[in-house]
Protein backbone atom coordinates (compact mmCIF):
# COMPACT_ATOMS: atom_id res chain seq x y z
CA UNK A 1 0.00 0.00 0.00
CA UNK A 2 3.04 2.26 0.34
CA UNK A 3 3.22 2.20 -3.44
CA UNK A 4 -0.29 3.61 -3.60
CA UNK A 5 0.51 6.47 -1.27
CA UNK A 6 3.68 7.31 -3.14
CA UNK A 7 1.65 7.45 -6.36
CA UNK A 8 3.90 4.84 -7.96
CA UNK A 9 1.28 2.20 -8.61
CA UNK A 10 1.26 0.73 -12.11
CA UNK A 11 -1.50 -1.19 -13.87
CA UNK A 12 -0.51 -4.46 -12.23
CA UNK A 13 -0.59 -2.89 -8.78
CA UNK A 14 -3.97 -1.39 -9.55
CA UNK A 15 -5.42 -4.79 -10.45
CA UNK A 16 -3.78 -6.43 -7.48
CA UNK A 17 -4.48 -4.00 -4.67
CA UNK A 18 -7.71 -2.36 -5.85
CA UNK A 19 -9.58 -4.52 -8.35
CA UNK A 20 -9.04 -7.88 -6.65
CA UNK A 21 -9.94 -6.69 -3.12
CA UNK A 22 -13.06 -5.07 -4.62
CA UNK A 23 -13.97 -8.38 -6.27
CA UNK A 24 -13.34 -10.17 -3.00
CA UNK A 25 -15.64 -7.79 -1.16
CA UNK A 26 -18.32 -8.34 -3.79
CA UNK A 27 -17.94 -12.11 -3.55
CA UNK A 28 -18.12 -12.00 0.24
CA UNK A 29 -21.38 -10.07 0.04
CA UNK A 30 -22.68 -12.53 -2.55
CA UNK A 31 -21.67 -15.37 -0.26
CA UNK A 32 -23.64 -13.80 2.60
CA UNK A 33 -26.62 -13.42 0.29
CA UNK A 34 -26.54 -17.00 -0.99
CA UNK A 35 -28.01 -19.96 0.83
CA UNK A 36 -30.77 -22.49 0.90
CA UNK A 37 -33.24 -20.16 2.51
CA UNK A 38 -34.58 -17.75 -0.05
CA UNK A 39 -34.44 -14.43 1.76
CA UNK A 40 -32.83 -11.24 0.40
CA UNK A 41 -29.69 -10.06 2.16
CA UNK A 42 -31.29 -6.76 3.07
CA UNK A 43 -34.15 -8.55 4.78
CA UNK A 44 -31.66 -10.76 6.65
CA UNK A 45 -29.72 -7.71 7.80
CA UNK A 46 -32.84 -5.86 8.91
CA UNK A 47 -34.14 -8.93 10.66
CA UNK A 48 -30.85 -9.58 12.47
CA UNK A 49 -30.66 -5.93 13.48
CA UNK A 50 -34.16 -6.10 14.91
CA UNK A 51 -33.24 -9.28 16.77
CA UNK A 52 -35.59 -11.62 14.89
CA UNK A 53 -34.66 -15.24 15.51
CA UNK A 54 -34.69 -16.76 12.02
CA UNK A 55 -32.84 -14.03 10.09
CA UNK A 56 -30.19 -13.64 12.78
CA UNK A 57 -29.65 -17.41 12.99
CA UNK A 58 -29.28 -17.64 9.22
CA UNK A 59 -27.01 -14.66 8.90
CA UNK A 60 -24.93 -14.79 12.09
CA UNK A 61 -24.80 -18.50 12.83
CA UNK A 62 -24.67 -19.94 9.32
CA UNK A 63 -23.66 -17.56 6.58
CA UNK A 64 -21.26 -15.27 8.40
CA UNK A 65 -19.05 -18.08 9.78
CA UNK A 66 -19.16 -19.84 6.43
CA UNK A 67 -18.14 -16.72 4.51
CA UNK A 68 -15.46 -15.82 7.03
CA UNK A 69 -14.08 -19.36 6.89
CA UNK A 70 -14.08 -19.23 3.08
CA UNK A 71 -11.97 -16.11 3.17
CA UNK A 72 -9.66 -17.42 5.89
CA UNK A 73 -9.17 -20.94 4.61
CA UNK A 74 -8.65 -19.69 1.06
CA UNK A 75 -6.19 -17.04 2.18
CA UNK A 76 -4.32 -19.52 4.38
CA UNK A 77 -4.01 -22.03 1.54
CA UNK A 78 -2.94 -19.39 -0.98
CA UNK A 79 -0.40 -17.91 1.40
CA UNK A 80 1.04 -21.29 2.36
CA UNK A 81 1.22 -22.30 -1.30
CA UNK A 82 3.17 -19.18 -2.21
CA UNK A 83 5.58 -19.68 0.70
CA UNK A 84 6.09 -23.34 -0.15
CA UNK A 85 6.76 -22.60 -3.82
CA UNK A 86 9.17 -19.87 -2.78
CA UNK A 87 11.02 -22.07 -0.31
CA UNK A 88 11.36 -25.02 -2.68
CA UNK A 89 11.69 -22.77 -5.75
CA UNK A 90 9.33 -25.05 -7.55
CA UNK A 91 6.07 -23.89 -9.16
CA UNK A 92 4.63 -27.38 -8.69
CA UNK A 93 5.02 -27.32 -4.91
CA UNK A 94 1.81 -27.15 -2.93
CA UNK A 95 1.19 -26.67 0.78
CA UNK A 96 0.37 -30.35 1.33
CA UNK A 97 3.77 -31.42 0.03
CA UNK A 98 5.38 -31.44 3.46
CA UNK A 99 2.85 -33.82 4.96
CA UNK A 100 1.05 -31.35 7.23
CA UNK A 101 -2.31 -31.62 5.48
CA UNK A 102 -2.10 -35.43 5.59
CA UNK A 103 -1.47 -35.07 9.32
CA UNK A 104 -4.57 -32.97 9.75
CA UNK A 105 -6.58 -35.40 7.65
CA UNK A 106 -5.40 -38.41 9.64
CA UNK A 107 -6.24 -36.70 12.93
CA UNK A 108 -9.74 -35.87 11.74
CA UNK A 109 -10.32 -39.31 10.21
CA UNK A 110 -9.24 -41.02 13.43
CA UNK A 111 -11.62 -38.77 15.36
CA UNK A 112 -14.47 -39.76 13.05
CA UNK A 113 -13.54 -43.46 13.20
CA UNK A 114 -13.28 -43.64 16.98
CA UNK A 115 -16.36 -41.55 17.59
CA UNK A 116 -14.23 -38.93 19.38
CA UNK A 117 -15.57 -36.43 16.84
CA UNK A 118 -18.96 -36.54 18.57
CA UNK A 119 -17.50 -36.19 22.08
CA UNK A 120 -17.75 -32.39 22.04
CA UNK A 121 -18.31 -29.63 19.53
CA UNK A 122 -14.74 -28.92 18.48
CA UNK A 123 -13.38 -32.46 18.78
CA UNK A 124 -12.99 -32.95 15.03
CA UNK A 125 -10.96 -29.84 14.18
CA UNK A 126 -8.93 -30.28 17.36
CA UNK A 127 -7.99 -33.80 16.31
CA UNK A 128 -6.97 -32.36 12.94
CA UNK A 129 -4.69 -29.83 14.63
CA UNK A 130 -3.15 -32.58 16.75
CA UNK A 131 -2.50 -34.63 13.61
CA UNK A 132 -0.83 -31.62 12.01
CA UNK A 133 1.45 -31.18 15.00
CA UNK A 134 2.41 -34.85 14.84
CA UNK A 135 3.20 -34.69 11.12
CA UNK A 136 5.20 -31.50 11.62
CA UNK A 137 7.21 -33.06 14.45
CA UNK A 138 8.06 -36.10 12.31
CA UNK A 139 9.10 -33.96 9.32
CA UNK A 140 11.31 -31.79 11.56
CA UNK A 141 12.85 -34.88 13.12
CA UNK A 142 13.45 -36.58 9.77
CA UNK A 143 14.81 -33.55 7.97
CA UNK A 144 16.87 -32.07 10.79
CA UNK A 145 17.76 -28.43 11.12
CA UNK A 146 20.68 -28.10 8.75
CA UNK A 147 19.12 -29.76 5.80
CA UNK A 148 18.63 -29.25 2.10
CA UNK A 149 15.34 -28.58 0.38
CA UNK A 150 15.38 -32.02 -1.23
CA UNK A 151 15.70 -33.72 2.18
CA UNK A 152 12.79 -31.61 3.37
CA UNK A 153 10.67 -32.71 0.39
CA UNK A 154 11.63 -36.35 0.89
CA UNK A 155 10.72 -36.18 4.57
CA UNK A 156 7.40 -34.51 3.71
CA UNK A 157 6.56 -37.01 0.99
CA UNK A 158 7.42 -39.90 3.34
CA UNK A 159 5.14 -38.52 6.05
CA UNK A 160 2.36 -37.78 3.55
CA UNK A 161 2.46 -41.33 2.16
CA UNK A 162 2.64 -42.90 5.61
CA UNK A 163 -0.33 -40.89 6.84
CA UNK A 164 -2.18 -41.60 3.58
CA UNK A 165 -1.64 -45.31 4.15
CA UNK A 166 -2.91 -44.97 7.73
CA UNK A 167 -6.05 -43.21 6.48
CA UNK A 168 -6.60 -46.09 4.06
CA UNK A 169 -6.11 -48.51 6.94
CA UNK A 170 -8.73 -46.70 9.03
CA UNK A 171 -11.17 -46.86 6.11
CA UNK A 172 -10.32 -50.52 5.72
CA UNK A 173 -11.17 -51.20 9.36
CA UNK A 174 -14.29 -49.04 9.49
CA UNK A 175 -17.18 -51.35 10.20
CA UNK A 176 -20.31 -49.53 9.13
CA UNK A 177 -20.88 -48.06 5.67
CA UNK A 178 -22.14 -44.92 7.42
CA UNK A 179 -18.80 -44.42 9.11
CA UNK A 180 -16.99 -44.92 5.81
CA UNK A 181 -19.18 -42.44 3.97
CA UNK A 182 -18.83 -39.97 6.82
CA UNK A 183 -15.03 -40.18 6.57
CA UNK A 184 -14.98 -40.03 2.78
CA UNK A 185 -17.35 -37.06 2.68
CA UNK A 186 -15.27 -35.25 5.27
CA UNK A 187 -12.16 -35.80 3.20
CA UNK A 188 -13.82 -34.25 0.17
CA UNK A 189 -13.76 -30.93 1.96
CA UNK A 190 -16.64 -28.63 2.81
CA UNK A 191 -17.48 -25.47 4.69
CA UNK A 192 -21.16 -26.24 5.14
CA UNK A 193 -22.63 -26.00 8.63
CA UNK A 194 -19.53 -24.58 10.29
CA UNK A 195 -20.11 -22.34 13.26
CA UNK A 196 -18.33 -19.38 14.79
CA UNK A 197 -16.84 -21.82 17.32
CA UNK A 198 -14.81 -23.46 14.56
CA UNK A 199 -13.89 -20.02 13.32
CA UNK A 200 -12.65 -19.02 16.77
CA UNK A 201 -10.64 -22.25 17.07
CA UNK A 202 -8.71 -21.97 13.82
CA UNK A 203 -8.35 -18.20 13.60
CA UNK A 204 -5.43 -17.92 16.07
CA UNK A 205 -3.50 -20.66 14.27
CA UNK A 206 -4.03 -18.99 10.93
CA UNK A 207 -2.97 -15.62 12.28
CA UNK A 208 0.20 -17.05 13.82
CA UNK A 209 0.91 -18.97 10.61
CA UNK A 210 0.38 -15.86 8.50
CA UNK A 211 2.68 -13.87 10.77
CA UNK A 212 5.43 -16.50 10.51
CA UNK A 213 5.12 -16.67 6.74
CA UNK A 214 5.09 -12.89 6.47
CA UNK A 215 8.36 -12.80 8.38
CA UNK A 216 9.88 -15.18 5.84
CA UNK A 217 9.22 -12.84 2.89
CA UNK A 218 12.72 -11.34 2.58
CA UNK A 219 14.34 -14.75 2.80
CA UNK A 220 12.02 -16.11 0.14
CA UNK A 221 12.83 -13.16 -2.13
CA UNK A 222 16.56 -13.83 -1.68
CA UNK A 223 16.04 -17.53 -2.39
CA UNK A 224 14.95 -16.58 -5.92
CA UNK A 225 18.69 -16.44 -6.65
CA UNK A 226 19.53 -19.83 -5.13
CA UNK A 227 20.57 -21.00 -1.67
CA UNK A 228 24.21 -19.89 -1.69
CA UNK A 229 23.31 -16.41 -2.88
CA UNK A 230 20.53 -16.19 -0.30
CA UNK A 231 23.04 -17.12 2.40
CA UNK A 232 25.46 -14.49 1.12
CA UNK A 233 22.62 -11.94 1.29
CA UNK A 234 22.37 -12.55 5.02
CA UNK A 235 19.52 -15.07 5.06
CA UNK A 236 19.79 -17.85 7.61
CA UNK A 237 18.48 -20.85 5.68
CA UNK A 238 17.77 -23.10 8.70
CA UNK A 239 15.75 -20.29 10.27
CA UNK A 240 13.92 -19.64 7.01
CA UNK A 241 13.03 -23.31 6.56
CA UNK A 242 11.73 -23.54 10.12
CA UNK A 243 9.68 -20.36 9.68
CA UNK A 244 8.07 -21.58 6.46
CA UNK A 245 7.47 -25.11 7.71
CA UNK A 246 5.93 -23.92 10.97
CA UNK A 247 3.91 -21.17 9.28
CA UNK A 248 2.62 -23.57 6.64
CA UNK A 249 1.71 -26.13 9.27
CA UNK A 250 -0.29 -23.53 11.24
CA UNK A 251 -2.11 -22.25 8.15
CA UNK A 252 -2.74 -25.53 6.37
CA UNK A 253 -3.30 -27.60 9.49
CA UNK A 254 -5.97 -25.17 10.64
CA UNK A 255 -7.51 -25.00 7.15
CA UNK A 256 -7.73 -28.77 6.70
CA UNK A 257 -8.92 -29.30 10.27
CA UNK A 258 -11.92 -27.08 9.73
CA UNK A 259 -12.63 -27.63 6.04
CA UNK A 260 -11.25 -31.03 5.07
CA UNK A 261 -8.98 -31.52 2.07
CA UNK A 262 -9.28 -28.71 -0.42
CA UNK A 263 -6.96 -29.17 -3.34
CA UNK A 264 -5.42 -26.85 -5.90
CA UNK A 265 -6.04 -23.51 -4.18
CA UNK A 266 -2.51 -23.47 -2.77
CA UNK A 267 -1.13 -24.52 -6.12
CA UNK A 268 -3.09 -22.27 -8.44
CA UNK A 269 -3.27 -19.03 -6.42
CA UNK A 270 0.50 -18.34 -6.56
CA UNK A 271 0.51 -19.16 -10.28
CA UNK A 272 -2.23 -16.65 -11.00
CA UNK A 273 -0.57 -13.91 -8.99
CA UNK A 274 3.06 -14.36 -10.03
CA UNK A 275 2.74 -12.24 -13.20
CA UNK A 276 0.99 -9.49 -11.24
CA UNK A 277 3.85 -9.20 -8.74
CA UNK A 278 6.46 -9.70 -11.49
CA UNK A 279 7.90 -12.78 -9.86
CA UNK A 280 8.62 -11.09 -6.50
CA UNK A 281 8.42 -13.91 -3.97
CA UNK A 282 7.83 -11.45 -1.11
CA UNK A 283 4.88 -9.58 -2.63
CA UNK A 284 3.54 -12.90 -3.87
CA UNK A 285 2.62 -13.83 -0.28
CA UNK A 286 -0.17 -11.27 0.31
CA UNK A 287 -1.21 -11.43 -3.35
CA UNK A 288 -1.57 -15.18 -3.22
CA UNK A 289 -3.51 -15.00 0.05
CA UNK A 290 -5.89 -12.60 -1.68
CA UNK A 291 -6.24 -14.89 -4.69
CA UNK A 292 -6.78 -17.93 -2.46
CA UNK A 293 -9.58 -16.19 -0.57
CA UNK A 294 -11.12 -15.12 -3.86
CA UNK A 295 -10.96 -18.55 -5.44
CA UNK A 296 -12.34 -20.40 -2.45
CA UNK A 297 -15.19 -17.94 -1.90
CA UNK A 298 -16.03 -18.28 -5.58
CA UNK A 299 -15.90 -22.07 -5.36
CA UNK A 300 -18.07 -22.14 -2.27
CA UNK A 301 -20.60 -19.90 -4.01
CA UNK A 302 -20.53 -22.35 -6.89
CA UNK A 303 -21.14 -25.24 -4.53
CA UNK A 304 -24.24 -23.55 -3.15
CA UNK A 305 -25.54 -22.49 -6.55
CA UNK A 306 -24.99 -25.92 -8.09
CA UNK A 307 -26.61 -27.85 -5.27
CA UNK A 308 -29.13 -30.55 -6.07
CA UNK A 309 -31.90 -32.07 -4.00
CA UNK A 310 -29.80 -35.08 -3.07
CA UNK A 311 -26.52 -33.63 -1.92
CA UNK A 312 -24.42 -30.52 -1.91
CA UNK A 313 -21.45 -30.74 -4.22
CA UNK A 314 -18.38 -30.93 -1.98
CA UNK A 315 -16.09 -27.91 -1.98
CA UNK A 316 -12.89 -29.93 -2.37
CA UNK A 317 -14.40 -31.80 -5.30
CA UNK A 318 -15.26 -28.56 -7.05
CA UNK A 319 -11.86 -26.94 -6.49
CA UNK A 320 -10.16 -30.04 -7.86
CA UNK A 321 -12.57 -30.32 -10.80
CA UNK A 322 -11.89 -26.73 -11.79
CA UNK A 323 -8.33 -26.55 -10.54
CA UNK A 324 -6.91 -29.59 -12.28
CA UNK A 325 -7.81 -28.61 -15.86
CA UNK A 326 -6.74 -25.06 -15.09
CA UNK A 327 -3.42 -26.37 -13.90
CA UNK A 328 -3.03 -28.43 -17.07
CA UNK A 329 -3.64 -25.25 -19.04
CA UNK A 330 -0.92 -23.47 -17.07
CA UNK A 331 1.51 -26.29 -17.80
CA UNK A 332 0.71 -26.15 -21.51
CA UNK A 333 1.17 -22.40 -21.54
CA UNK A 334 4.47 -22.48 -19.69
CA UNK A 335 5.62 -25.28 -22.01
CA UNK A 336 4.93 -23.15 -25.07
CA UNK A 337 6.79 -20.25 -23.43
CA UNK A 338 9.79 -22.46 -22.77
CA UNK A 339 10.11 -23.70 -26.33
CA UNK B 1 52.99 -0.77 5.46
CA UNK B 2 50.27 -3.01 4.06
CA UNK B 3 46.70 -2.12 4.96
CA UNK B 4 44.90 -4.30 7.52
CA UNK B 5 43.55 -7.48 5.91
CA UNK B 6 39.78 -7.49 5.34
CA UNK B 7 39.82 -11.24 5.44
CA UNK B 8 42.27 -13.43 7.24
CA UNK B 9 42.36 -17.19 6.88
CA UNK B 10 44.58 -19.32 9.12
CA UNK B 11 45.21 -23.04 8.92
CA UNK B 12 41.94 -23.72 7.13
CA UNK B 13 40.98 -27.39 6.87
CA UNK B 14 37.75 -28.78 5.45
CA UNK B 15 36.66 -32.42 5.31
CA UNK B 16 33.51 -33.52 3.52
CA UNK B 17 32.33 -37.10 3.65
CA UNK B 18 35.63 -38.33 5.06
CA UNK B 19 37.59 -36.67 2.27
CA UNK B 20 39.93 -33.82 2.97
CA UNK B 21 39.12 -30.98 0.55
CA UNK B 22 41.29 -28.24 2.07
CA UNK B 23 44.36 -28.53 4.25
CA UNK B 24 46.32 -25.93 6.18
CA UNK B 25 45.41 -22.94 4.05
CA UNK B 26 46.56 -19.47 5.02
CA UNK B 27 45.60 -16.36 3.14
CA UNK B 28 44.94 -12.67 3.54
CA UNK B 29 42.76 -10.47 1.43
CA UNK B 30 43.30 -6.70 1.43
CA UNK B 31 41.41 -3.75 0.03
CA UNK B 32 42.50 -2.87 -3.49
CA UNK B 33 43.46 -6.42 -4.40
CA UNK B 34 42.10 -8.44 -7.29
CA UNK B 35 42.91 -11.97 -6.26
CA UNK B 36 42.68 -14.76 -8.81
CA UNK B 37 42.11 -18.20 -7.29
CA UNK B 38 43.60 -20.75 -9.67
CA UNK B 39 44.06 -24.48 -9.74
CA UNK B 40 42.96 -27.55 -11.68
CA UNK B 41 39.45 -28.99 -11.30
CA UNK B 42 39.01 -30.52 -7.88
CA UNK B 43 41.81 -28.45 -6.34
CA UNK B 44 39.42 -26.97 -3.78
CA UNK B 45 38.74 -23.53 -5.25
CA UNK B 46 34.96 -23.61 -4.81
CA UNK B 47 35.35 -25.27 -1.38
CA UNK B 48 37.61 -22.40 -0.35
CA UNK B 49 35.07 -19.82 -1.50
CA UNK B 50 32.29 -21.66 0.29
CA UNK B 51 34.33 -21.46 3.51
CA UNK B 52 35.03 -17.77 2.92
CA UNK B 53 31.33 -16.94 2.62
CA UNK B 54 30.40 -19.20 5.50
CA UNK B 55 28.27 -21.76 3.65
CA UNK B 56 30.75 -24.49 4.60
CA UNK B 57 31.97 -24.63 8.18
CA UNK B 58 35.63 -25.73 8.18
CA UNK B 59 36.66 -28.29 10.81
CA UNK B 60 40.07 -26.71 11.34
CA UNK B 61 41.45 -23.21 11.31
CA UNK B 62 39.88 -19.78 11.31
CA UNK B 63 38.19 -17.46 8.85
CA UNK B 64 38.24 -13.90 10.14
CA UNK B 65 36.32 -11.05 8.54
CA UNK B 66 37.70 -7.71 9.74
CA UNK B 67 39.35 -9.50 12.62
CA UNK B 68 36.20 -11.24 13.79
CA UNK B 69 35.37 -14.92 13.38
CA UNK B 70 33.05 -15.25 10.36
CA UNK B 71 30.47 -17.41 12.16
CA UNK B 72 30.24 -14.79 14.90
CA UNK B 73 28.95 -12.12 12.54
CA UNK B 74 25.22 -11.42 12.47
CA UNK B 75 24.20 -12.64 8.97
CA UNK B 76 23.00 -9.25 7.75
CA UNK B 77 26.03 -7.35 9.00
CA UNK B 78 28.27 -9.92 7.32
CA UNK B 79 26.25 -9.67 4.10
CA UNK B 80 26.65 -5.87 4.02
CA UNK B 81 30.44 -6.26 3.99
CA UNK B 82 30.82 -9.26 1.78
CA UNK B 83 29.00 -10.02 -1.45
CA UNK B 84 29.16 -13.31 -3.29
CA UNK B 85 28.63 -14.09 -6.93
CA UNK B 86 27.62 -17.74 -7.23
CA UNK B 87 28.24 -19.96 -10.22
CA UNK B 88 25.43 -20.48 -12.69
CA UNK B 89 23.52 -17.20 -12.28
CA UNK B 90 20.26 -18.84 -11.26
CA UNK B 91 17.05 -16.82 -11.32
CA UNK B 92 14.11 -18.97 -10.27
CA UNK B 93 11.18 -16.67 -10.95
CA UNK B 94 10.37 -14.31 -13.83
CA UNK B 95 11.94 -11.30 -12.11
CA UNK B 96 12.77 -8.08 -13.96
CA UNK B 97 16.44 -7.07 -13.99
CA UNK B 98 15.93 -4.10 -11.67
CA UNK B 99 14.29 -6.31 -9.04
CA UNK B 100 17.13 -8.83 -9.24
CA UNK B 101 19.68 -6.08 -8.72
CA UNK B 102 17.55 -4.66 -5.89
CA UNK B 103 17.92 -7.98 -4.05
CA UNK B 104 21.50 -6.84 -3.46
CA UNK B 105 20.06 -4.27 -1.05
CA UNK B 106 18.44 -6.91 1.19
CA UNK B 107 21.32 -6.82 3.71
CA UNK B 108 20.74 -3.07 4.05
CA UNK B 109 16.96 -3.43 4.15
CA UNK B 110 16.51 -0.27 2.08
CA UNK B 111 15.41 -1.68 -1.29
CA UNK B 112 12.24 0.42 -1.19
CA UNK B 113 13.92 3.59 0.06
CA UNK B 114 15.83 6.28 -1.78
CA UNK B 115 19.29 5.16 -0.62
CA UNK B 116 18.63 1.65 -1.90
CA UNK B 117 17.12 2.83 -5.17
CA UNK B 118 20.12 5.06 -5.79
CA UNK B 119 22.56 2.20 -5.18
CA UNK B 120 20.59 -0.02 -7.57
CA UNK B 121 20.59 2.74 -10.17
CA UNK B 122 24.38 3.17 -9.84
CA UNK B 123 24.97 -0.57 -10.19
CA UNK B 124 22.74 -0.72 -13.29
CA UNK B 125 24.63 2.22 -14.81
CA UNK B 126 28.03 0.74 -14.03
CA UNK B 127 27.18 -2.46 -15.84
CA UNK B 128 25.43 -0.75 -18.71
CA UNK B 129 22.11 -2.37 -17.85
CA UNK B 130 19.74 0.60 -17.82
CA UNK B 131 18.28 -0.42 -21.16
CA UNK B 132 17.51 -3.88 -19.78
CA UNK B 133 16.21 -2.80 -16.37
CA UNK B 134 12.64 -3.80 -17.20
CA UNK B 135 13.50 -7.02 -19.05
CA UNK B 136 12.95 -10.42 -17.47
CA UNK B 137 16.27 -11.73 -16.16
CA UNK B 138 15.37 -15.29 -17.18
CA UNK B 139 15.11 -14.25 -20.81
CA UNK B 140 18.57 -12.68 -21.03
CA UNK B 141 21.63 -14.19 -22.66
CA UNK B 142 24.33 -15.76 -20.48
CA UNK B 143 26.54 -12.70 -20.78
CA UNK B 144 23.77 -10.28 -19.90
CA UNK B 145 22.74 -12.38 -16.93
CA UNK B 146 26.33 -12.47 -15.68
CA UNK B 147 26.32 -8.69 -15.76
CA UNK B 148 22.99 -8.55 -13.93
CA UNK B 149 24.36 -10.78 -11.18
CA UNK B 150 27.51 -8.70 -10.86
CA UNK B 151 25.31 -5.59 -10.66
CA UNK B 152 23.34 -7.31 -7.90
CA UNK B 153 26.56 -7.94 -5.96
CA UNK B 154 27.77 -4.37 -6.53
CA UNK B 155 24.42 -2.92 -5.43
CA UNK B 156 25.26 -4.23 -1.95
CA UNK B 157 28.30 -1.92 -2.05
CA UNK B 158 30.40 -4.45 -0.15
CA UNK B 159 33.97 -4.09 0.98
CA UNK B 160 34.70 -7.58 -0.21
CA UNK B 161 33.49 -9.28 -3.37
CA UNK B 162 33.91 -13.01 -3.92
CA UNK B 163 33.03 -14.53 -7.27
CA UNK B 164 32.96 -18.19 -8.31
CA UNK B 165 33.88 -18.48 -12.00
CA UNK B 166 32.17 -15.28 -13.12
CA UNK B 167 33.65 -15.78 -16.59
CA UNK B 168 32.24 -19.25 -17.21
CA UNK B 169 30.21 -19.50 -20.42
CA UNK B 170 31.00 -15.93 -21.46
CA UNK B 171 32.31 -14.91 -24.87
CA UNK B 172 35.78 -13.28 -25.04
CA UNK B 173 34.41 -9.74 -25.20
CA UNK B 174 32.22 -10.31 -22.12
CA UNK B 175 35.16 -11.91 -20.30
CA UNK B 176 37.33 -8.85 -20.94
CA UNK B 177 34.46 -6.58 -19.92
CA UNK B 178 33.88 -8.37 -16.61
CA UNK B 179 37.61 -8.56 -15.79
CA UNK B 180 38.02 -4.84 -16.47
CA UNK B 181 35.04 -4.14 -14.20
CA UNK B 182 36.39 -6.28 -11.39
CA UNK B 183 39.76 -4.61 -11.76
CA UNK B 184 38.05 -1.23 -11.51
CA UNK B 185 36.22 -2.39 -8.36
CA UNK B 186 39.54 -3.34 -6.80
CA UNK B 187 40.96 -0.01 -7.95
CA UNK B 188 38.07 1.71 -6.16
CA UNK B 189 39.21 0.19 -2.87
CA UNK B 190 37.29 -3.06 -2.66
CA UNK B 191 38.89 -6.43 -2.18
CA UNK B 192 37.90 -8.78 -4.99
CA UNK B 193 38.61 -12.50 -5.19
CA UNK B 194 37.51 -14.66 -8.07
CA UNK B 195 37.92 -18.23 -9.20
CA UNK B 196 38.94 -18.43 -12.84
CA UNK B 197 40.47 -20.85 -15.30
CA UNK B 198 41.87 -18.44 -17.87
CA UNK B 199 45.60 -18.13 -17.18
CA UNK B 200 45.97 -15.30 -19.66
CA UNK B 201 43.29 -13.15 -17.99
CA UNK B 202 44.66 -14.02 -14.55
CA UNK B 203 48.17 -12.96 -15.58
CA UNK B 204 46.91 -9.71 -17.10
CA UNK B 205 44.27 -8.49 -14.70
CA UNK B 206 44.86 -9.97 -11.25
CA UNK B 207 47.09 -8.16 -8.80
CA UNK B 208 47.71 -11.42 -7.01
CA UNK B 209 47.06 -15.09 -7.68
CA UNK B 210 46.64 -18.04 -5.42
CA UNK B 211 47.25 -21.51 -6.83
CA UNK B 212 45.60 -24.47 -5.16
CA UNK B 213 46.52 -28.07 -5.70
CA UNK B 214 44.79 -31.00 -4.00
CA UNK B 215 43.40 -28.74 -1.30
CA UNK B 216 46.73 -27.17 -0.48
CA UNK B 217 48.28 -23.83 -1.27
CA UNK B 218 50.88 -24.25 -3.99
CA UNK B 219 51.71 -20.59 -4.53
CA UNK B 220 50.54 -17.14 -3.51
CA UNK B 221 51.83 -13.90 -4.99
CA UNK B 222 51.83 -11.50 -7.93
CA UNK B 223 51.10 -13.38 -11.18
CA UNK B 224 54.36 -12.23 -12.73
CA UNK B 225 56.33 -13.99 -10.00
CA UNK B 226 54.11 -16.97 -9.34
CA UNK B 227 52.92 -18.22 -12.72
CA UNK B 228 56.13 -19.69 -14.07
CA UNK B 229 56.68 -22.75 -16.22
CA UNK B 230 57.50 -24.98 -13.27
CA UNK B 231 54.33 -24.07 -11.37
CA UNK B 232 52.07 -24.52 -14.41
CA UNK B 233 53.56 -27.96 -15.00
CA UNK B 234 53.14 -28.94 -11.35
CA UNK B 235 49.61 -27.63 -10.89
CA UNK B 236 47.83 -27.96 -14.22
CA UNK B 237 50.29 -30.29 -15.96
CA UNK B 238 50.61 -27.93 -18.93
CA UNK B 239 53.31 -26.05 -20.79
CA UNK B 240 52.37 -22.49 -21.67
CA UNK B 241 53.30 -20.01 -24.32
CA UNK B 242 54.69 -17.02 -22.44
CA UNK B 243 54.98 -13.83 -24.53
CA UNK B 244 54.95 -10.07 -24.15
CA UNK B 245 52.40 -8.09 -26.11
CA UNK B 246 51.87 -4.33 -25.92
CA UNK B 247 53.97 -4.32 -22.81
CA UNK B 248 51.84 -6.90 -21.05
CA UNK B 249 52.31 -10.54 -20.39
CA UNK B 250 50.42 -13.01 -22.56
CA UNK B 251 50.13 -16.47 -21.09
CA UNK B 252 48.52 -19.23 -23.14
CA UNK B 253 48.36 -22.94 -22.25
CA UNK B 254 49.93 -24.68 -25.23
CA UNK B 255 50.44 -28.39 -24.65
CA UNK B 256 50.29 -30.99 -21.90
CA UNK B 257 53.53 -31.15 -19.94
CA UNK B 258 55.68 -34.19 -20.63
Amino acid sequence: MTALRAGRMDARGLVLWLLLPACLLGLAVASLATGYVDMPLLRLLQGSWAGELLPSRILLDLRLPRTALCLLVGAALGLAGAAMQGLLRNPLAEPGLLGVSSGAALGAVLALYTGFADAFALALPMAGLAGTALALAIVFFLAGRHTSSSTLILAGVAVASLFGALIALVLNWAKSPTAISEIVFWMMGSLADRSSRELALVLPFMLVGALLLWRSRRGLAALSLGEETAHSLGVSLPRLRSLVLLGTACCVGAAVSVAGSIGFIGLVAPHLMRPLVRGDAARLLPASALAGALLLTLADLGVRLLHTQTAELKLGVLTSLVGAPFFLLLILRSRSQMS
Amino acid sequence: MKPEALMNVRGLGLDVGGRSLLQGLDLQLRAGELLGILGPNGAGKTSLLRCLIGVSRPQRGQVLLQGRELAGWPPQARARRMAYLAQGHVVHWPLPVREVVALGRLPHGDGQRDSGRAAVQRALEQLDLLGLAGAQAQHLSGGERARVMLARALATEPELLLADEPLAALDPAQQLHIMALLRAQAGAGRAVALVLHDLGLAARFCTRVLVLHQGQLLADGPPGEVLDADLLARSYGVQALDLQHEGERCLLPWRLAA
